[in-house]
């Protein structure tokens, strides 16, 4: 866990004080919140990716799972927050298959903020973690140097005061789960209309003792409009020097690969869904 | 890797006029920085065309992650009769530092205004084009933080259209974007205005296929390719957006239309 | 996204039934040419990776993928999907997470057993970004956001975006 190669750490710093400039991150700018209601909790997120002033990704994914009734919204630098989210994941599923009970959202907020501290902010994820345990709902935020806090709403990201500026105004104790969901789904939009980081749709998951519902692209208040023209080229508008077809044959040359006869059987090997 | 939660401006991308607040030098003495630009973000370009000239921009205000204002129009009418520039035949276009767009605006209006007044005809475009390239210049040590785009119709009643560097550097050109997304744009309007990378389909094979060559463009072509090039600039560039502000400026006068663009 | 210097470009976009990928073949330090035949995509079986960034790494993680890429055809005696090369792009880039190597690396294929056409990007250490339209990559990656965002639509036939590069 947390294996690092760091053998190019030297070459890197010597290019750096060459004047090479680090490579930028993908980080997203971020709304992210939570919020909880009677009988569960509610959290949502933006999809914008930025890559300092450019739109990265128009529709990524924000919210992360962690267990089927733990989900986990990530601010920060994107990569950070996918593979520190997805090994807690792992962790978490070893230890509820180890001791035979469901996994309490306790549990993963500690695992996360042991791994956040022990890499001392150099890991740049913020998350909101959120779930309902046989202890009930719980909703938390972990800080990048492992701090955390425990609120009934919250927000995170560059969007966060945009976001907050909603639920200090219309938030009140006992919320209905459709009062939540609005609220979240407001409280995401102030950030995407309000924060140049933040942008595109709403994602929202409801976690409720019986089931999650994750609603992704909840709200869509960005589609782009229809061009104002046509920009098909005429087939050749490009100028073409030589071209190559390579057979599929020649591609294998490395190595010697054999199709099975039975399609249907590697298919079935390779239904990783990844996407 | 930038802790985004801190809201601080992505590096080396906006800044804050105050960025260097004070802070303790290695020695462990107070120093105090003032850096008197901000970057306020948004785009102009301009396509000019057999009779006219286009000219248009973002009405977005950035400073950092934040927008100061939805409309702020970085489109002037230079020139004409009174405050409202009654029959104005020239536009300058603004991006960059939005305060000394204003005042490089207000220099220029006064000039050709008082142009008129001294020489009792309107000043034409190629001579308020190097008069604004002296004005620039004329602050060559602490610049006029702008990229700014001069539109108009020349004495032979073609669309002009003049780009410049902060510190006064001119040209002539047929069509020209600036400010955030000039990078995003620019290669666009290489494509389909001078039809660069574009060839005559069966005209020949490999070195020997045409170009395709670049002829004036109707007016409601052009109106419509500078809208396309807004409307993807504003899907990948997080500062510019709300609404797209554009001059057309033909003999008979300027006409001036808005359309919103997207706020997120 | 920007790699540092040893320019180049690479962008990748879905078509109807057919994916594009493409590159420049410079090789320059800053505005010396070096090499006018230096190619930044790799074909891994049904995958093509390109890779822009510093021209060291681009070698060394062009061979590192192909390494990886025969070793899981010899253990699973099959041609890896565009969407575990995905995956195995992202975990071997931020295995190196503090000490990155400085390339933006681009897939394109289309998936054997879906027939689906796939493209992605990811930055320096590993984060993937899916795209449905088009990924772009390089120094040049703003020019290419901005002429695909205004040229790209769906169901292109030939994909005949080039991608004027300046």
């Amino acid at each position: 866990m947390g294996g690092f190669d760091f053998s190019n750490h030297n070459r890197n710093a010597a290019l750096h004080a060459q004047g090479v400039p680090l490579p930028k991150a993908t980080s997203t700018g971020t709304t992210i919140v939570g919020c909880l209601f009677d009988g569960g909790v509610v959290i949502a997120a933006d999809t914008r990716a930025t890559s300092g002033p450019i739109v990265a990704d128009k529709n990524c994914e924000k919210l992360h799972y962690i267990a089927p009734q733990i989900w986990c919204a990530g601010a920060g630098t994107a990569a950070d927050t996918e593979f520190t989210t997805a090994i807690i994941s792992s962790n978490l599923e070893l230890h509820a298959l180890s001791t035979g009970r469901k996994p309490r959202v306790v549990t993963c907020m500690t695992l996360l903020k042991q791994h956040l501290f022990r890499h001392q902010g150099h890991i740049g994820a913020y998350l909101v973690v959120a779930g309902v345990d046989p202890t009930g709902a719980h909703l938390f935020t972990v800080h990048a140097h492992g701090s955390t806090d425990k609120l009934p709403y919250v927000t995170m990201g560059s969007g966060s005061l945009a976001a907050m500026s909603v639920f200090e105004t219309q938030w009140k104790g006992k919320l209905t789960k459709d009062e939540a969901v609005k609220l979240c789904a407001d409280a995401i939009q102030a950030g995407i209309f309000n924060d140049l980081g933040s942008g595109s749709n709403v994602d929202v998951a409801v976690i409720t003792a019986e089931k999650t519902t994750l609603m992704r692209n909840y709200i869509t208040p960005n589609v782009r409009e229809r061009k104002a023209r046509n920009y098909r080229f005429p087939k050749g508008t490009t100028a073409v020097l030589n071209e190559k077809i390579i057979k599929k044959e020649e591609i294998s040359k490395y190595v010697t690969v054999h199709e099975l006869e039975d399609d249907s059987v590697t298919a079935t090997a390779e239904t990783m869904d990844t996407s | 890797m930038a802790a985004l939660f801190s809201g601080a401006p992505p590096q080396g991308g906006p800044g804050y006029s105050f960025k260097q607040t004070p802070t303790m030098a290695p020695s462990g003495e107070r120093q105090h920085g003032f850096y008197p630009y901000t970057d306020n973000g948004g785009s102009t370009l301009g396509i000019s065309g057999a009779d006219f000239t286009i000219m248009a921009g973002d009405t977005r205000s950035t400073s950092g992650y934040n927008i100061n204002t939805r409309y702020a129009p970085k489109l002037f009418k230079i020139g004409g009769e009174g405050p409202d520039n009654k029959g104005a035949r020239i536009v300058l276009s603004v991006v960059g530092f939005a305060a000394d767009g204003d005042a490089l605006k207000e220099r220029l209006d006064t000039i050709v205004k008082m142009y008129k007044y001294q020489h009792g005809k309107p000043m034409s475009v190629s001579a308020c084009a190097q008069r604004l390239s002296h004005v620039l210049y004329n602050k060559r040590f602490f610049p006029y933080y702008v990229h700014a785009i001069l539109g108009g119709i020349d004495e032979d009643g073609k669309g002009a259209l003049y780009s410049y560097d902060p510190v006064g550097s001119y040209e002539r050109e047929q069509c020209r974007a600036a400010g955030a997304a000039a990078s995003l744009i620019m290669p666009f309007l290489d494509n389909q205005v001078n039809f660069k990378n574009q060839y005559e389909p069966g005209s020949g094979t490999g070195h020997d296929l045409q170009a395709k060559v670049a002829q004036p463009l109707p007016r409601d072509t052009v109106e419509s390719i500078v809208r396309d090039a807004f409307t993807s600039a504003v899907e990948r560039h997080i500062e510019v957006g709300d609404g797209l502000q554009m001059m057309i400026i033909t003999p008979n006068g300027v006409e001036e239309t808005f359309t919103p663009l997207k706020r997120d | 996204m920007i790699p540092p210097p040893d320019g180049g470009a690479c962008v990748a976009m879905v078509g109807k039934d057919c994916v594009a990928i493409a590159c420049d073949l410079r090789l320059g330090m800053q505005a010396l040419t070096v090499s006018n035949n230096f190619p930044k995509i790799f074909s891994y079986g049904d995958v093509h990776l390109g890779l822009t960034g510093l021209a060291t790494d681009v070698s060394t993680v062009s061979d590192l993928f192909r390494y990886k890429v025969n070793m899981y055809r010899l253990r699973e005696e099959r041609n890896i999907s565009p969407q575990t090369m995905a995956n195995l792009v992202s975990s071997s880039l931020y295995e190196r997470r503090f000490g990155p190597y400085f390339v933006s690396p681009v897939i394109a294929g289309i998936n054997q057993t879906s027939g689906k056409p796939f493209i992605c990007g990811f930055d320096s250490i590993g984060c993937i970004d899916f795209a449905k339209d088009f990924i772009v990559s390089g120094t040049a990656s703003d020019q290419l956001f901005g002429t695909c965002e205004g040229l790209w639509e769906p169901d292109l036939v030939s994909c005949a975006c080039s991608g004027d590069m300046g």
